[in-house]
């Protein structure tokens, strides 16, 4: 049986794409995160991404394929799950999962949906375009004028809530999915599944927290233009 | 005791089946859970009626067969107690139990609470052995085992063929009883020079029976009447890997 079809081998795709998309959003974090160095930190931040040029593409491709694999077979495991199990149990009483890892399908796909409106806000512009248009594309060192563009969207109220909502949604399955794919690698002996299990906790915190200080701290003016 | 129960009852493989009500009137708590269904079944004989058809057969929690998910939970949800060896004395006056069978789509229903485990021996004979001469008696310690890779080997192998891990897996997963069958060979020197195909013969046994995938809730760990630890699926996962490596 092809690896793409065994159930070890989708379970270690869905393990190394994780990965790959994990890594991905802490880079993403520490990037986002220089906004509080304000113009300075995230514009200079964005033009060095902008001077990539071609390898800026190359990238994006390549987390597009990471992406839509992680989607494609989580939503295959997930029917053959369904089509698995029949009728539920008139009584059924779970006490080792969590509403984390019983919920990967639902989070998994509310943060499907939370990517392409994200690209769709800050990449393409599209969603918010009075935003755009009320000041000019580049601040005054002609780079990317990404800080006044990402204070103006998250000082609108349904727009933080949007990403503070979908950051809880990312809470919840990386920290399923974190020592999710450390058991899948096979690094766990036993006695570490405990510890795994609260860095995986704690580490997917980090994450909710890093990511929704920015608009929190804008909502409230604490950063500012 | 008074008890009421509500228990799964299904004609055949194709009958719909339905939970019905039934009265267990002065059950004795040093009765284990089975012989309170047999007192059950004995008035349902006796008033003419079709008795409950539930599988046993040691009765002392080691040979497997029983095989009943009590009140949500596979063997009752004691820790490393099967439904058998589960005593009368954990539940309490007017407690309602609902009796249900394995539910998973490889496990089809024969009657009432009897379920079809074939597809267990499905995985075990798809690579769940060693390939050796049979004869002459080896000369002991003939293959020196360490202690440690005995003992690991043991605890995989206390695995008694339940099904319980399937019937606690919210996938319906049999990954668990893959993984001791695939770990416990593995780990001894007899069990090494076809680890690699095993692990994958097995995995795509798991798959063919209509087992679903693993995606880590560990609840089979906890369904397990043996408390068999998910470090197994790991080390299954470990020789899967090692299977894709030239």
């Amino acid at each position: 049986m092809q690896f793409t079809q065994s159930t070890v081998g989708r379970k270690i795709l869905m393990a190394v794409t994780g990965l790959i998309l994990i890594s991905f959003i802490c880079v993403h974090l520490l990037g986002n995160s220089s906004v509080y160095w304000g113009a300075d930190g995230i514009n200079a931040y964005a033009k060095h991404l902008h001077d990539l040029g071609p390898l800026v593409w190359i990238f994006r491709l390549f987390m597009l394929a990471v992406f839509g694999l992680h989607i494609l077979f989580g939503i295959q495991l997930t029917l053959e799950n369904r089509a698995a199990t029949p009728g539920n149990y008139a009584v059924k009483r779970l006490v080792r999962a969590n509403f984390a890892s019983e919920t990967m399908i639902v989070s998994g796909l509310v943060l499907l949906a939370f990517v392409v409106y994200h690209i769709l806000h800050f990449t393409m512009h599209l969603t918010n375009p009075e935003i755009s248009a009320s000041h000019l594309p580049v601040d005054a060192l002609s780079r990317p004028d990404v800080f006044t563009m990402v204070v103006l969207s998250f000082q609108k109220f349904l727009i933080s809530l949007i990403y503070v909502a979908a950051m809880v949604f990312l809470f919840l399955h990386v920290s399923h999915g974190f020592q999710s794919f450390i058991q899948t690698f096979g690094f766990n002996n036993g006695p570490s599944l405990h510890i795994l299990e609260k860095v995986s906790k704690g580490f997917a915190l980090v994450l909710l927290f890093g990511y929704i200080s920015i608009p929190i701290l804008i909502i409230f003016g604490i950063v500012k233009i | 005791m008074n008890l009421t129960l509500y228990v799964w009852r299904q004609k055949g493989p194709k009958d719909l089946g339905k939970l019905e009500q039934y009265e267990a009137p002065n059950v004795s708590p040093d009765q284990s859970f089975l012989e309170m269904l047999d007192d059950v079944n004995e008035v349902l004989i006796k008033t003419g009626k079709d008795p409950i058809a539930f599988d046993h057969d040691c009765r002392e929690g080691i040979c497997g067969m029983c095989s009943t998910v009590v009140n949500g939970r596979p063997h009752g949800g004691q820790d490393r107690t099967t439904v058998c060896q589960l005593h009368m004395r954990t539940f309490k006056d007017g407690d309602s139990i609902y009796i249900e069978p394995w539910k998973a789509k490889a496990f089809p229903i024969v009657k009432d609470l009897v379920v079809d485990r074939s597809a267990l021996d499905a995985i075990q004979n798809a690579g769940g052995y060693t390939s050796c001469h049979t004869g002459g008696v080896p000369d002991a310690n003939a293959v020196m085992i360490s202690q440690p890779a005995a003992e690991y080997a043991m605890d995989a192998a206390e695995c008694i063929g339940c099904g319980a891990c399937v019937a606690g897996c919210p996938n319906s997963s049999a990954m668990l009883f893959t993984g001791n069958k695939v770990a416990q060979l593995a780990a001894l020197p007899q069990g090494r020079p076809e680890a690699k195909a095993r692990v994958k013969a097995m995995t795509e046994a798991l798959k063919e029976c209509g087992f679903g995938n693993c995606t880590n809730h560990y609840e089979c760990q906890a369904a397990c009447p043996k408390g068999i630890d998910v470090k197994f699926i790991a080390k299954l996962n470990r020789e899967y890997i090692k299977s894709l490596l030239p």
